[in-house]
């Protein structure tokens, strides 16, 4: 009877285990497929407002333009029809609270019964007129001509080199400077926090006397403790004008600044994990080494550090997870400028910075809604690649060793 | 048991009837927050409930009927008065006080007033040195808002001629960021609110009719709407609720609650 009961609750447990274990899998699964849903979602919508349409007078030989035209056009940056390969007509922009200039709310109607009509006439009347107005409002009389716009593809989105997504009448979705940007300030920061952190880790654990471990460890331990905002009012107050003095820019938030604070943030995390993995190493080892007529460094670089590089290797992914993911700190030090960076001394946007700073605005289910879920697809697979190349040099190495 | 509970009903009921939602704009919040608790506390019975979000969620709650008051920093947008149209509703605006925004620079810069055009073409990128527009040799580095605030829709719609933000734009996630980046920046310049210039920033004095007159941003200029980048703050209502909520809104307008306006740093109505 005292049998059953144990092997009944040594049941219950393991059951408890496997259950919540499946649970933790089966979340991040469902958070991935959800990722992905929404943000494949992008391709599926054209760049323009939904339901709205943009129109041309009948005569108007251009056909179709791409998003980038219709914000140059927008911008006033193209004014003429024979730039895009119609007529040499000068562009007319017609918006809808222009309508006021034109016509009197009681010839639109108290509830908007006319409006079709005028804006008709408008369209009609005005030979390199472009307008933008709901799809609703084109009626059968319409005399214009409605302009495609083409769905965003694959090319727009990841050749393009402008971000923004909240222009009217259309969006521009070019990720390629958010992506450079991630890539810029995570990968300075690995340079800056991984040796850094290793040195660290080697010294607290070989060298480091007993005292000053003590505490040295909880004082590094508490870095990890400190809020992202913290990090990044401190990178604004500090570093961000120490950087600009230092290499006499004209404006300090840079991508340089991020990693630098990124660098710090992940210190902790790379510290910790690689200095336990390295105290691991057996005793009996290190003494043969010694023993052999090894010095203390050759001791360290052929004995533990071989011995502990599947925790250092944890330590380098986490910690670079760590800075690729960050949102908050980052978006107060880089300066969020979504330009190509062509070095680490420019303002740069990140992915994460992003996705923090217009989620909350973006109309649910949107386009903007799901450009920024798509940015994040992007995250997850760049943090991904990054971890199995990881993954993969350390396995590498291992073989060859033994 | 039955007398309980009627007299339960009725006060859920009472309650419900003088509880009052406001949502929207986080610009009109503090003062929204500020006019109802003293509203409040010499109107006992009343119970406002001050929420922010944004004024496009202020609004759009107004159409879905979640919120009796939509505080909004801009004027409605046809679209939306589309769709309270299609809902069947009719609303009414009151201007409750108006916001004035300042263009500041780093202290050190020599320069000290701007024209639109000029404001223009630095906000677009096609301006990039501080000597064109007669300072001194020094590249200029834009610091704007996030494009989810309406503040940096205001100003595109208003400076910028609607035209887009150029790329290199610095976004910066708060005001307070934007003051401490141009404070420890020199060729920095950007827009904060009237209430938010201090002394780390200057502010730039702004001519709107093509450099004739330069008008500096202060309380008075304000005031009297001679400084020209002054953006209403709005309070939208269904008229089906007016007469619950007018004295909240009488309130708001009355010298009273004109003060608190003040008080909080924005402009109070021409009386």
């Amino acid at each position: 009877m005292k049998n059953f009961y144990k092997k009944f609750s040594e049941r219950f447990i393991e059951g408890l285990l496997m259950i919540s274990s499946t649970i933790t899998s089966l979340t991040v699964v469902l958070i991935i497929f959800f990722l992905f849903k929404e943000g494949l979602g992008v391709f599926n919508k054209k760049p323009l407002e939904e339901g709205y349409a943009v129109v041309i007078n009948r005569l108007n030989s251009v056909g179709k333009l791409n998003a980038e035209q219709i914000k140059n056009i927008y911008d006033q940056k193209i004014n003429n029809w024979s730039e895009l390969g119609g007529a040499n007509d000068s562009i007319y922009l017609f918006r809808m609270e222009d309508i006021s200039n034109y016509y009197t709310d009681e010839q639109i109607g108290e509830n908007f019964e006319h409006l079709p009509d005028c804006l008709n006439s408008i369209v009609d009347s005005i030979k390199g007129v472009i307008a933008f107005f709901p799809e609703k409002y084109i009626n059968k009389s319409f005399k214009g001509k409605q302009l495609e716009v083409d769905k965003v593809s694959l090319k727009e989105f990841f050749g393009g080199e402008e971000w923004f997504p909240t222009s009217q009448p259309v969006s521009q979705l070019g990720v390629k400077p958010l992506i450079y940007g991630t890539l810029w300030v995570s990968f300075g920061a690995i340079l800056i926090a991984l040796p850094l952190g290793l040195a660290a880790a080697i010294y607290l654990s070989e060298i480091a006397k007993g005292r000053v471990r003590r505490i040295m460890k909880p004082l590094i331990e508490l870095l990890a403790g400190i809020p992202s905002v913290v990090y990044g009012f401190f990178g604004l107050v500090i570093i961000v004008p120490f950087i600009q003095q230092a290499f006499n820019l004209p404006v300090g938030e840079t991508g340089l600044a991020g990693s630098i604070v990124l660098g710090i943030m992940a210190l902790p995390t790379i510290i910790t994990i690689s200095e336990d993995a390295m105290r691991n190493t057996p005793r009996a080892m290190k003494e043969a080494s010694l023993a052999l007529g090894a010095s203390k460094w050759q001791t360290i670089y052929k004995i533990v550090i071989p011995n502990s590089i599947s925790g250092i290797t944890a330590a380098a992914i986490l910690g670079i997870g760590r800075a690729i993911g960050e949102t908050m700190a980052v978006l107060m030090v880089t300066g969020n400028a979504a330009v190509i960076p062509t070095g680490i001394l420019q303002p740069m946007r990140t992915i994460p910075a992003t996705i923090a700073a217009e989620l909350g605005e973006a109309p649910d289910g949107g386009l903007h809604y799901k450009a920024l879920f798509a940015l994040g697809c992007i995250l997850f697979i760049i943090t991904l690649l990054i971890n199995l190349i990881v993954e993969f040099v350390s396995t590498n190495r291992k073989n060859t060793k033994h | 048991m039955k007398t309980s509970a009627i007299l339960l009903s009725f006060i859920l009921l009472a309650n419900s009837a003088i509880s009052q939602k406001l949502k929207g704009s986080d610009t009109v919040l503090p003062l929204a927050q500020k006019e109802a608790e003293s509203y409040m506390k010499s109107n006992k019975s009343a119970k406002l409930n001050v929420t922010g979000g944004g004024s496009g969620v202020g609004i759009s709650a107004l159409v879905d009927g979640t919120t009796d008051i939509a505080m909004s920093s801009r004027k409605i947008k046809l679209t939306e008065k589309m769709k309270l149209a299609d809902a069947g509703k009719s609303f009414k605006e009151t201007t409750i006080a108006y916001d004035a925004l300042a263009i500041v620079v780093n202290p050190a810069n020599k320069v000290s007033q701007l024209t639109r055009e000029q404001l223009e073409g630095i906000f677009t990128g096609k301006i990039k040195n501080w000597k064109e527009v007669g300072g001194e040799d020094l590249q200029i580095v834009v610091y704007s808002r996030e494009s989810s605030s309406g503040t940096y829709d205001f100003f595109k719609e208003h400076v910028l001629n609607n035209k887009n933000y150029a790329s290199s734009v610095l976004s910066m996630p708060a005001t307070g960021s934007i003051i401490q980046s141009i404070s420890q920046t020199k060729g920095a310049i950007g827009y904060v609110g009237l209430a938010y210039v201090e002394k780390d920033v200057k502010a730039l004095k702004v001519s709107f009719d093509k450099g004739k007159n330069f008008i500096a941003p202060n309380m008075a200029t304000a005031k009297d709407r001679s400084y020209p980048i002054v953006r209403p703050l709005f309070y939208y209502y269904l008229t089906t609720v007016e007469k619950a909520i007018k004295p909240f809104v009488d309130f708001c307008l009355s010298a009273e609650g004109q003060k608190i306006v003040e008080e909080i740093g924005y402009v109070p109505l021409k009386n």
